[in-house]
């Protein structure tokens, strides 16, 4: 299988290593991945602002880019619903090359458990961890249950989490509650942004966990600037660095190498 | 057309809320308690998720046929000897009650709550014309007492503290200084309210579903002030937007079930009353049907879901955003996620700040009962603020020069790597300055010496098939 890696821009830029895990995740699970070297955002920025207009040629950028392999691969929920859920605003209905493109974008975990079928990963994580769901893998891209609603689902990032030797997941109040970050957000509203983020890993701190995990690093972003400027006994790290073997990073900052 | 409202900067508004820590959390707390209840009742229907959907369905089809639904339940009501009063907008709505209380020479009103009448602002204009307004739900007697408006369209005194609700009942009521018990307050309410009740010459309800196959009425509360206030006077005025419409009898089931437990937890409000024509031949039952802009609404293909509300509030106890700013920071009668749909619908301009008070978490369409695809609205609307040029000019400018680094990516990734020489290289007092909002209260990520299209370039490209251009 030949999969493109879809690398989000600001992964690309500040958080390398998030995309060389997954890189090194998908080759130990014996797929042939390129990265599209051209590539640099979906949009979602101007898209979220309500900038359609210049999100627009953005996004006939990336599906020129992204087309002819048989799937595209990313490590971020809220980057792959743009594609998914967001991108037809921007291609015609019968748009074949596009449609083609949006049924083949998959989130990392949802890629690995959904379209490889796998549920276990060698390997061994031995430390008290929390899951942090990203809201847009939730409950966009239906990665896992949502609280709100009513509909047994898997959790995909759980599967593979569990599976490594050693974990241990804990439960967290206000399982799936927003950290804030939510983009321009951010910084818009910075004030209440700050407070959510703050909630937030207070609930991960309560948990007992020594690390929170979770499949976006924009929200793992928004949460390590809040845990570093208060040091907070905290630490996060991506699911890609998980599964790929990284270690638990030492002091409470996001591991970049 | 209505007077141009204020423009509400949410950001701004929200600041005092969201900065007192211990209030914030106070009331961010009691609103997730109230959620909580809420998943506790919707875990205990197996059926959830299909009661969702009909209700979403049943309100679509009301909706696609409203004119002739409201035929229906104007034919009915009128048979069974209501009055139903047609209002195309608030000042319209305002005078039809007006009028009416003048007719009969009344001047004590007593009222249940009723969003629409607060959309209408009705208290304000009777209180105007020398009619003397008491609302009766004992969280609208709170906020009414202190000169405010609710915070929430269920709990309108959510944001204030017993302690409050005491030093103001002191005031007004007399209850002992320092008094904080809220049996005890609730006691001098009960006892206040009492006499505001015989006193009364009209009863104004709100509605929650009214029946166009039988011409009935519904109305739901927990304190049974509703009952109480129009079994009374010899005059009961309900006030209704005319999309509170349900085509059948047997559909009113689907939404009692789903209204309070969605609402507050309850698997049923205390009181469901119905009513159908006067009381008696004595009495009177006016209904006002009240478009004011719910007709644009329904022609507008992407909008138009946001007129199955049937204003439970959960969306607004499961916002994050709206437990830590609060009620008052939208500064519009709904507050909210539906509130920040409903506001720019009715006047762009005014409301542009709040379809952006939101970090598209899209809990509150998880939540509706409805199936209000809440958070998608919220981001249509961004699209439609930017497309009358109400996004601010240095936002567009930014997104403007976004988009084209995005497409250049030699310039995107020199960019970057300045970007990143500059956090690792200068000082902190320059890169995590006051001019930069996400460093006033976060770190910046420690930058990387590398990018992974570097990193890639470096270590893997040789040994990969060249990518096309």
């Amino acid at each position: 299988m030949n999969v493109a890696l879809f690398v989000p821009c600001y992964i690309d830029q500040f958080f390398p290593d998030v995309a060389i895990s997954t890189l090194e995740l998908l080759e130990s699970q014996g797929v042939s991945v390129s990265f599209p070297e051209f590539q640099t955002c979906c949009g979602q920025p101007m898209a979220n602002t309500g900038c359609n207009a210049d999100a627009a040629p953005v996004a006939r950028k990336f599906v020129e880019m992204f087309s002819g392999f048989d799937a595209v691969v990313c490590p971020s929920g809220s980057c792959t619903s743009m594609i998914r859920n967001h991108y037809q605003e921007y291609f015609a209905a019968d748009d074949e090359r596009f449609n083609q493109l949006r049924d083949s974008t998959f989130e990392l975990c949802e890629f690995l458990v959904d379209r490889l079928g796998i549920r276990k990963i060698e390997g061994s994580f031995p430390h008290r961890v929390s899951i942090h769901s990203s809201c847009h893998g939730l409950r966009e891209l239906r990665l896992g249950p949502s609280s709100e609603q009513m509909v047994p689902r898997e959790n995909k990032l759980r599967i593979l989490l569990e599976s490594l030797e050693g974990v241990e997941i804990e439960s967290i109040r206000r399982q799936d509650e927003c950290c804030g970050f939510g983009g321009t957000f951010a910084v818009t509203e910075r004030e209440t942004s700050v407070a959510m983020g703050v909630d937030r890993v207070q609930d991960h701190v309560e948990s007992g966990s020594e690390v929170m995990i979770g499949g976006d690093m924009s929200c793992l972003m928004h949460m390590q600037g809040l845990i570093s400027r208060r040091e907070m006994p905290m630490r996060v790290m991506h699911i890609a660095e998980v599964l790929a073997g990284r270690p638990l990073p030492s002091s409470p900052a996001v591991s970049a190498r | 057309m209505s007077i141009a409202l204020p423009i509400v900067d949410h950001p701004q508004a929200a600041k005092d809320f969201v900065n007192n820590v211990p209030r914030s959390h106070w009331h961010d707390d009691s609103l997730w308690f109230v959620r909580s209840k809420r998943d506790r009742q919707a875990q205990s229907l197996p059926e959830w998720e299909y009661l969702r959907e009909t209700a979403s369905a049943i309100k679509r089809h009301t909706i696609a046929n409203l004119a002739d639904y409201l035929q229906e339940f104007e034919a009915n009501a009128t048979r069974m000897g209501a009055v139903v009063h047609w209002a195309a907008d608030a000042a319209e709505h305002n005078e039809i009650v007006l009028g009416l209380l003048r007719r009969n020479e009344t001047h004590r009103i007593i009222k249940s709550k009723s969003m629409l009448t607060e959309e209408c602002g009705l208290n304000e204009y009777l209180i105007e014309n020398g009619i003397d307004v008491v609302d009766t739900d004992l969280g609208e007697r709170i906020v009414q007492l202190r000169g405010e408006t609710p915070s929430h369209i269920v709990l309108p005194a959510i944001h204030i503290k017993k302690e409050e609700v005491g030093e103001t009942f002191h005031q007004h009521l007399g209850t002992r200084k320092g008094e904080a018990d809220p049996q005890v307050l609730t006691e001098a309410a009960r006892g206040h309210l009492r006499g505001k009740f015989l006193d009364g010459e009209v009863g104004i309800t709100g509605v929650n579903f009214a029946i166009a196959e039988t011409g009935g009425i519904v109305v739901c509360t927990n304190e049974g002030n509703a009952d109480l206030g129009v079994s009374l006077p010899r005059i009961h005025i309900a006030c209704m937007g005319i999309e509170k419409l349900l085509p059948r009898f047997e559909n009113l089931a689907v939404f009692t079930r789903l209204l309070a437990r969605s609402a507050t937890g309850q698997p049923i409000t205390s009181y469901t009353s119905h009513f159908h024509g006067p009381r008696d031949a004595d009495s009177e039952l006016h209904i006002v049907l009240v478009d004011n802009g719910r007709t644009r609404i329904r022609d507008s293909d992407t909008f138009r879901d946001s007129l199955n509300c049937i204003r439970c509030g959960a969306c607004m106890n499961t916002c994050p955003v709206y437990r830590r700013s609060g009620g008052h920071s939208y500064r519009a009668t709904v507050p909210g996620p539906i509130g920040s749909v409903l506001g720019p619908s009715k006047d762009m301009k005014a409301h542009k700040s709040l379809p952006y008070a939101c970090s598209l978490c899209g809990s509150c369409t998880d939540v509706c009962p409805v199936k209000i695809p809440l958070h998608h609205q919220l981001l249509a609307w961004r699209k439609v603020l930017v497309g009358q040029r109400l996004l601010a000019w240095n936002k567009r400018v930014g997104m403007k020069a976004a988009s084209w680094l995005f497409r250049h990516p030699r310039v995107f990734a020199a960019a970057g790597y300045s970007a990143r020489m500059a956090l690792r290289y200068l000082p902190k007092s320059l890169t995590h300055n006051r001019l930069n909002e996400w460093a006033i209260d976060r770190d910046l990520p420690d930058p990387p010496k590398q990018s992974f299209r570097a990193w890639y370039a470096q270590n893997r490209k040789n040994t990969q098939a060249e990518q096309s251009e």
